[in-house]
């Protein structure tokens, strides 16, 4: 079972606790933009096997929306963190590629 | 290719069975075809097949990363029905099956098409109201279905409990023509006649990248060298993203794991197929007798083949309730299968950003159905560059807002 610990509130949280919200970090399009950058926003999704940043709420918990670093083919997970934020910080960077000394955020 | 006949079976009795001859070849692969088919699955073995019967191109490889039929198509619930909502998916759906009706004589192979009747349960009234639009859509789609009272899906399946406290049976969306076939002998069918057109089916070869020039397609780099191709053609699921980065464009897809489990073989309880849909779960009798029970797909992102045990355990919770009969069944086998899914819940037909590359992907939760009706589709596309039942299909549909919306209609349960 997946278990992924909420930066707010510091439990850790089995997936039955948590809902899945689908890709972190993507970049919004709104009024005024293309119909390519608009059409990726809001469709298009790199789905990767490997390396995934997403993002998840800790619904039965204190509600609040995060972010987490997964494996999506070994279910491994690298961390969580906070949403209030556009790139993945560092620490969780250097704790992917401390497991996959070949990844690189791209 | 000998045909298989009751007289084939007389003739190999009498000689020990030594006539018997592989179903397939297993060739190396050409340095150039016509037409390359990605992934051998039930889909990619169907285009392949239509490709040659339908439209006479035969100079054609099917590659497969692992065995043939080894991924969703030996994964699935093998239930077969067309009673969608959308006026596009009715026809495709619909297409299929009709096409399974004779696919065992078509092939020459027996898949075991079984059209017991397929019931999804009404268990709240907003679903009742949702079947009885089903039901009149299907009635002008020229699809057989119809809406019916408890007291019949009583008749119909005697082990469903329909006063459950939690979840009564208030009715159901009955396909009398729907069923069940058996999946592997759908991809060995296909495989055999493609075999015997002098189709390549290449597997245990993983495609590592597509190369282009000036925007199309010439060929695939594989595991077992490089293969020119005029066309290509993408047909692998829950990997659909992995092979479009390759192809160097990105899908609306997003790949997530659907379990399925089968209990030990028990005698003859039902002859039809019940889906759930307010339950996430659905249950048919296999001709071994084991209950085939599906279920809900995971949330998240994941290519393991394997899912969230809480799933199951809310699918067999439910369905226990609905047939009490079940509650004391061990349970035999219990798998994932990684599914290609869109955001409107149905598939993908089309050309690509890519000249002379065609995918066809996003079948969800309920591919296996389709499997017929989708190779056509696909290999009318291929060869002609549309098709009347794959247009409405396209990718553009999601840029256009001409979304094919049936996650409102059919639920979760495919």
């Amino acid at each position: 079972m997946l278990v992924l610990t909420c930066p707010y509130c510091g439990v850790a949280a089995c997936e039955t606790e948590l809902a899945p919200g689908g890709e972190a970090h993507l970049k919004r399009f709104g009024p005024g933009s293309s119909d390519e950058d608009f059409e990726a926003y809001l469709f298009l999704r790199p789905n990767v096997k490997g390396v995934h940043f997403e993002r998840w709420r800790h619904a039965m918990g204190c509600g609040k929306w995060f972010l987490a670093a997964r494996d999506t083919a070994t279910l491994e997970v690298f961390g969580t963190y906070r949403a209030q934020t556009s790139a993945p910080p560092p620490e969780i960077v250097a704790a992917i590629q401390a497991k996959r000394p070949d990844w690189s955020l791209t | 290719m000998r045909r298989y006949s009751a007289f084939a079976i007389a003739r190999e009795a009498a000689r020990h069975h030594l006539g018997w001859e592989r179903a397939w070849r297993s060739p190396t692969p050409k340095p150039r075809y016509d037409a390359v088919i990605v992934g051998a699955g039930g889909h990619g073995l169907a285009t392949a097949y239509y490709l040659g019967k339908n439209h006479g191109i035969r100079n054609v490889a099917v590659i497969e990363k692992g065995w043939l039929g080894g991924g969703n198509t030996g994964r699935n619930t093998t239930i077969i029905r067309s009673n969608y909502l959308q006026d596009p998916s009715a026809a495709i759906y619909e297409k299929a099956r009709s096409l399974y009706e004779t696919l065992s004589q078509d092939l020459n192979y027996n898949v075991m098409f079984s059209p017991r009747g397929v019931m999804m349960l009404a268990q709240t009234e907003h679903e009742i109201r949702g079947y009885q639009r089903t039901a009149h859509a299907n009635a002008l789609q020229g699809v057989a279905t119809e809406f019916i009272s408890p007291r019949r899906v009583k008749e119909l399946c005697p082990i469903i409990n329909i006063d459950g406290p939690r979840y009564p049976v208030l009715g159901a969306l009955w396909q009398p023509r729907g069923g069940t076939a058996r999946h592997d002998a759908v991809a060995w069918g296909y495989a055999r006649a493609c075999s015997d057109m002098g189709m390549d089916i290449i597997q245990q070869t993983e495609v590592t990248g597509v190369r282009r020039e000036g925007g199309r397609v010439v060929g695939v780099d594989t595991t077992k060298g490089h293969i020119a191709c005029d066309k290509l053609g993408i047909v692998v699921a829950g990997h659909s993203g992995v092979m479009a980065e390759r192809a160097g464009f990105r899908l609306p897809i997003e790949s997530v794991a659907l379990q399925a489990l089968v209990s030990e073989p028990i005698k003859p309880v039902m002859d039809v197929v019940v889906m759930a849909n307010t339950v996430h779960g659905y249950m048919s009798q296999s001709d071994k007798g084991e209950m085939v029970i599906g279920g809900g797909a995971d949330g998240f992102n994941n290519y393991t083949q394997r899912g969230s045990f809480h799933h199951v355990e809310e699918t067999v919770r439910a369905l226990i309730e609905t047939f009490p009969i079940i509650s004391r069944l061990k349970m035999l086998r219990w798998w994932g299968g990684i599914v290609d899914m869109t955001g409107d819940r149905s598939p993908i037909i089309s050309k690509t950003p890519v000249e002379g590359v065609f995918v066809n992907c996003g079948w969800g939760t309920g591919g296996f159905k389709a499997i017929p009706g989708s190779g056509w589709a696909m290999a009318e596309l291929m060869a002609k560059g549309h098709s009347p039942l794959a247009d409405a299909f396209s990718l553009s549909r999601f840029r256009e807002g001409r979304f094919i919306d049936e996650s409102v209609a059919a639920g979760v349960a495919h």
